[in-house]
């Protein structure tokens, strides 16, 4: 199938069959998928601008399918999205700045490369060894017989210093009734803008970093972050695809195609998580920064940027 | 349990087939009807692009997520 705005000769069934994976990731972590889209797209010749945007384009479709799954589930914390998508719309510009300053110093894919490998590590490590510790905590528990103790919260091994987080009272308090939580307002922008940050500095929605900090640092519960944030996405993602429109980085046509593929993949995604507790869903997460961190290696050594 | 499963994988793959049917009349009928009109868009009038695109994928969203709620629900109750 010929798409004449990107100029590009892709089979069709190729971009849905992408699309579907992407949309299991997405209903079932919360995240945009960019870490495959992007190189997929660039596999099938598309240059680097188009697939950037047009990833854009596509992550916003399959997140209104996702959310609207979630939110029928009673995952999505509307006030927290819209506080959210704020801080994470201011971010992105702050991470398109910090972009433009390291363009004219001359060591972007230096920084950018490293700070990428660090980051996803990082979260990687971090995720695997809490989650673990819940696991073990969780199941020491219930071999202890303590049923009763047992509820329906999302626990963490990180829980004290979230609580501790929590605690911090700086005008305004925000009350949070679907989440349970009760946090102040700049404790939300703050997460919400080091997410935007990382999307403006490192690309795509950066979902790999606010989902586990909506867990952890706001102590929002796991499937309710990530219903959450596939909302909080749908904004910051149609901000960001507008404006990759009006500078000529959108095939909408491939966006389109891709996102067929996307919908059954996303509703899959979504049903999927009802089945899995939360430090399950955590520590099957670790994967997806890791071939992040793998990507980012591979055009290290390589010099193909994929 | 297994043959509760199996009756799920028979209905889920019915629910492809018949998605990957519209799929296909869809790519046909609009994305080539609307192909080159998006093509002079994108070239001549950007800012209208720009809001025609995000009105287009967030309108196949809901249009698409309708649609197999529904099929899923109609292949669904008609097997149980």
């Amino acid at each position: 199938m010929f798409f004449p705005i990107s100029n590009t000769h892709i089979n069709p069934i190729y971009l849905v069959v992408v699309g579907f994976l992407i949309g299991i990731l997405g209903g079932f972590f919360g995240v945009g998928g960019s870490f495959i889209a992007g190189p997929a797209l660039r596999l099938m010749g598309v240059d680097w601008n188009y697939a950037v945007g047009t990833d854009l384009a596509h992550i916003v479709g399959k997140s209104i399918v996702a959310a609207r799954q979630h939110r029928t589930l009673g995952n999505v914390d509307l006030k927290l999205g819209l506080f959210m998508a704020l801080g994470t719309i201011g971010g992105a510009e702050g991470g398109a700045q910090l972009i433009q300053a390291l363009k004219r110093a001359g060591n972007v894919n230096t920084v950018v490369s490293y700070v990428a490998i660090i980051v996803y590590f990082g979260i990687a490590t971090f995720m695997l060894w809490e989650s673990r510790k819940t696991l073990k905590t969780d199941k020491r528990q219930s071999r202890l017989g303590a049923k009763g103790v047992q509820s329906k919260k999302d626990r963490s091994a990180f829980g004290p210093v979230t609580q501790r987080i929590q605690r911090v009272e700086i005008w305004p308090m925000i009350t949070l009734p679907t989440s349970g939580i009760r946090i102040s307002l700049w404790t939300i922008l703050l997460v919400a803008f080091i997410g935007g940050l990382f999307s403006g500095f490192l690309g795509g929605g950066a979902g790999y970093i606010r989902m586990p900090s909506m867990v952890y640092v706001l102590g929002i519960p796991t499937h309710l972050a990530v219903g959450t944030d596939l909302f909080e996405i749908v904004i910051s993602a149609s901000y960001g695809t507008i404006s990759h429109a009006i500078k000529g980085n959108v095939d909408i046509l491939i966006a389109l195609v891709m996102h067929t593929g996307a919908v059954v993949g996303a509703q899959i995604g979504v049903v999927a998580t009802q089945y899995f507790a939360g430090p399950k869903i955590r520590l099957a997460f670790v994967p997806l920064p890791l071939i992040g961190a793998a990507i980012v290696i591979y055009t290290m050594i390589s010099g193909h940027k994929l | 349990m297994k043959k509760g499963a199996a009756k799920n994988l028979r209905a889920f793959v019915m629910e492809l087939v018949v998605y990957a049917v519209l799929v296909t009349s869809y790519f046909f009928l609009v994305l080539h009807l609307l192909g080159q009109w998006l093509f002079h868009l994108e070239t001549r009038h950007r800012y209208i692009y720009a809001a025609v695109a995000i009105l287009l994928i967030a309108g196949q969203a809901v249009v698409l997520d309708t649609v197999t709620s529904l099929l899923f629900r109609f292949l669904r109750g008609r097997r149980r």
